[in-house]
């Protein structure tokens, strides 16, 4: 790019090893093991509020000296903090407590699943990512019908609860003209309609998100610098205008993501999808404590590596964010 | 940053349109038992399944048909709005108030009560929310009550992000420096000088909870935590038209499209909102 005109916005390797790049690495990093502080701490007070498990494990007329026994060995005539350690430590080394349900570990069990749950959600988030920054740029750049398209797509992504949506396309693509297939057993024809579904409201949110952007960015004065010196307009658009957008987006990608994760668990449901969804839904059903609480710790773990990987990721693109930025207050939902 | 629509003329146009769905639906909630043909759980095994009435074998009588039961989809739809909007403005509410209030604190005393408070918007964010919501609904069980409150847990972040925001804006200023000058307290200064200073962005960010509660309300019936299974919500009678989706479409279809309409109202409204109420946000973006 001989021709760039972007205001201090070239990535120079250089500075990737700078200390302050480092230091703002650094705050991140802490940042995150903060979050993830609060994430455990919750995840353990409220599974500590289901009661005594030792009720839950031993059958009622269990002898007084095994209840004992039981909770000296489980670790629960320990003071609350102790406990809490104690969990720590265990979900440090991946033991999350053994489910009431299948009787095994409950890490494995998890892990298992995720996979299902990251292929869904991975799907979605590319459609949402493929389709929504071009119909955010080119209804900003353009308007006409990409941006009558958007704005339809908006309201109705916005407004349609996902899995009502999943039903709906079920009823349609499957029932009525036997295009793809209702089951979620293998293929990439499976993915289609779970993906569709789950994509509709992250495509919705992205590309209104860079629409927003472009708009603004589109009237700034190195853009007009750009369209003076006669560079293409495809250029400005797509390459200088895109890349001074592409920060929020990929902030707010790594939100999107976390979003997902979340309504994947009702569009699982829907399309009877094998993932970490329907395992916790299943756990519900039993309660069965432990394999919600790890399903629960590992799924916040999850998202808070992937926003970690997002904000490294913006230093990236943009070196002038500067180290310990915190969320923004944006007022849109 | 996002809007619906880009010219004021047909975002006011819209904003009235989504104001007028969303009275209609108050009204409805209101009027229920003056609108709804039928009691919401009158059973009757012999017409069940009936298809709307405009279907071969539907019936007037039954306008959108009936469900497995033989129970009047309508008047279910109609007594449904009751416990929809209620639980959805109510947990909306309770947001506003635990999110309005933790906002002004982060904004206005910043450093450590920031750092907290910042602290804890990002832990709850850090939560998939449908899971975790799942997950405290199975601990402390469900009903109107808890569902409201774990539902006020999805929406104060968005009322504290914003109001934290605005606030941090605002401390700096002038009549905040002054009134601090002639030792008004602090307390004073959150209520009388900032909180009408943040309220409309924070009637903004209502709009668009109570959308999402009642987006995400339907979700947790649909999973079975939902306010009670019987009881009429749009989200359970979703959840049972799911095991009825191959044989009879409608049981799933009316629930689905009544609160798609009332949020895509809710939204718009809101988007209108933001307009009229909150004009810095707008130049802003």
């Amino acid at each position: 790019m001989s021709d760039t005109t972007l205001p201090s916005l070239k990535p120079s390797p250089r500075r990737a090893t700078s200390p302050l790049r480092s230091r703002a690495l650094r705050a991140r990093v802490s940042h995150a093991l903060a979050v993830l502080f609060g994430v455990s701490l919750l995840t353990f007070l409220v599974a500590h509020a289901t009661g005594d498990p030792v009720t839950l494990l031993l059958p009622a007329n269990a002898p007084e000296a095994t209840r004992i026994a039981l909770a000296h060995h489980l670790g629960l005539d320990q003071p609350l903090p102790v406990q809490y350690g104690l969990f720590l430590l265990h979900a440090l080394q991946g033991d999350f407590g053994r489910s009431f349900l299948y009787g095994q570990p409950v890490a494995p069990l998890v892990l298992q699943t995720l996979p299902a749950t990251l292929e869904l959600a991975a799907a979605a988030f590319c459609i949402a990512l493929l389709v929504g920054l071009p119909l955010g740029v080119l209804s900003a750049s353009r308007g006409g019908v990409a941006s009558a398209a958007l704005q339809l797509l908006s309201m109705l992504g916005l407004a349609m609860p996902a899995f009502w949506l999943g039903l709906m396309l079920v009823l349609v693509f499957a029932v009525q003209l036997h295009l793809l297939p209702v089951d979620s057993s293998g293929g990439v024809s499976h993915l289609v309609l779970p993906a569709l579904t789950l994509s509709l409201l992250s495509l919705a949110r992205i590309s209104r998100l860079v629409r927003s952007g472009m708009q603004e960015i589109l009237d700034r004065d190195f853009i007009r610098t750009a369209r003076a010196r006669g560079l293409p307009e495809w250029r400005v658009v797509w390459v200088h205008g895109l890349r001074n957008v592409l920060v929020p987006v990929v902030t707010m990608a790594g939100m999107e993501l976390g979003d997902l994760l979340s309504s994947a668990v009702v569009v699982e449901v829907v399309f009877a999808w094998p993932g970490i969804g329907r395992l916790s839904v299943e756990a519900l059903g039993a309660r069965d404590f432990p394999l919600l609480q790890g399903t629960v710790f590992i799924a916040g773990l999850g998202f808070v590596l992937i926003n970690l990987l997002a904000d490294i990721l913006c230093a990236r693109i943009d070196p002038r964010i500067a180290s310990g930025a915190t969320s923004s207050g944006s007022i849109a939902p | 940053m996002s809007r619906l629509s880009s010219s004021p003329r047909i975002s006011s146009g819209l904003g009235v349109a989504g104001a007028a769905l969303l009275a209609v639906a108050v009204l409805v909630a209101l009027a229920a038992p003056l609108i709804a043909p039928w009691p919401p759980m009158q059973i009757d095994l012999r017409a069940r399944f009936t298809p709307p009435a405009w279907e071969a074998h539907g019936v007037l009588r039954h306008l959108l048909g009936t469900d497995n039961l033989g129970r009047d989809i309508a008047s279910r739809i109609v007594w449904g709005a009751r416990i929809s909007l209620g639980v959805g403005v109510a947990a909306s509410l309770l947001g506003a108030a635990i999110g309005g209030t933790l906002g002004l604190c982060a904004g206005y005393f910043g450093r450590g009560v920031d750092a907290a408070i910042s602290w804890l918007i990002d832990v709850q964010l850090a939560f998939p929310f449908t899971l975790f919501a799942l997950f405290l609904l199975a601990v402390f069980g469900g009903g109107p009550g808890p569902v409201v409150v774990v539902l006020a847990l999805a929406t104060w972040v968005n009322y504290a992000r914003v109001v934290r925001a605005q606030v941090m804006a605002l401390r700096g200023q002038d009549f905040i420096l002054a009134a601090r000058a002639v030792g008004v307290p602090s307390g004073r200064i959150l209520l009388r000088y900032l909180l009408p200073a943040v309220a409309p962005a924070m009637v903004v960010v209502g709009s668009f909870s109570a959308a999402q509660a009642i987006l995400t309300q339907a979700a947790l019936s649909f999973l079975g935590v939902g306010v009670d299974p019987s009881s009429p919500s749009w989200g359970a009678m979703l959840d049972l038209g799911r095991s009825y989706i191959l044989s009879a479409w409608w049981m799933a279809t009316f629930p689905g499209v009544t609160i798609a309409l009332v949020v895509l109202g809710a939204n718009l409204l809101g988007d209108w909102l933001r307009e009229w109420l909150d004009p810095l946000a707008v130049s802003r973006r």
